[in-house]
């Protein structure tokens, strides 16, 4: 689990763009260890939430097709600099992580 | 009794994200969460099951309003960077398929009150095809998509 969340949100012209990278290995169980041939389990985000303050603005549910060590991006309508922006993301194995940064 | 609850939880659509809120208030363990995580789309063979599992139809209507920016050639697969944009009028859901993958559905977003339809993240795609995106407004659903050629496969093996 140890990782971390990387969050970059800039508010500009009543918008706010939000940035965020995580870091999972995203296995989706259909891989194969080239070494011994068995297949590697699988290991994914299935769910990320992203807040603004206390409102949920987005709700990602996931696949292992996304890549590793995820980005993802959104906008929302609003924000100012110094709002908190909390990103929380749940894996298959129930794994999770949150992370809370400040709008720029 | 998982089993049991999952099938309640996917009968509602709002399901999903009544469950993040319950999350975000701590009410729920991780755990319960995986129940509203739609397995039966998520581990569908192909373009139309995956759809059926989701939305309950297995195709969109074509829509110009919808822009997947992608590249034309990826070089690796592993990494292919997808933005999807829509200009319809109230958004719901942003739904990404990679329609070559052994499991085509990658990922589904579900927008807030707030949120602007934009997203983009990074995706797998084991061969060279079509990226689908599928956007939910509150009475219909349309897609559009984009081929995306890719040199290396991205799904291992």
């Amino acid at each position: 689990m140890a990782g971390n969340i990387k969050i970059r949100a800039k508010a500009q012209g009543g918008e706010t763009s939000v940035k965020a990278l995580m870091t999972h290995p995203m296995e989706t169980g259909l891989r194969k260890d080239k070494k011994t041939g068995e297949i590697v389990p699988a290991h994914f985000i299935t769910e990320v939430t992203c807040k603004w303050k206390d409102e949920v603005v987005l709700t990602a549910l996931w696949s292992g097709g996304v890549s590793q060590n995820p980005y993802l991006a959104y906008k929302f309508k609003g924000g100012a600099a110094g709002d908190p922006i909390e990103l929380t993301w749940l894996d298959n194995k129930g794994g999770t992580e949150t992370a809370i940064e400040k709008i720029e | 009794m998982i089993d049991a609850k999952r099938r309640i939880l996917l009968k509602g659509s709002l399901a999903a994200g009544a469950v993040g809120v319950a999350v975000g208030a701590g009410l729920l363990a991780p755990r319960t969460v995986l129940a509203a995580w739609p397995q039966a789309a998520f581990d569908a063979k192909d373009v139309g099951s995956a759809l059926k599992a989701l939305l309950g139809i297995d195709a969109g209507e074509a829509s110009g309003d919808i822009t997947i920016k992608a590249p034309d050639i990826a070089e690796n697969g592993a990494v292919v960077p997808v933005t999807v944009e829509s200009t319809l009028p109230g958004v719901k859901t942003i739904i990404i398929v990679a329609e070559g993958n052994q499991t085509p559905l990658i990922a589904s977003f579900n927008l807030g009150a707030a949120a602007i339809p934009s997203v983009s993240t990074r995706i797998k795609m084991g061969k060279t095809a079509n990226v689908q995106a599928l956007v939910q407004t509150a009475d219909k659903t349309f897609t559009a998509s984009k081929e995306v050629k890719v040199t290396i496969g991205g799904c291992g093996g």
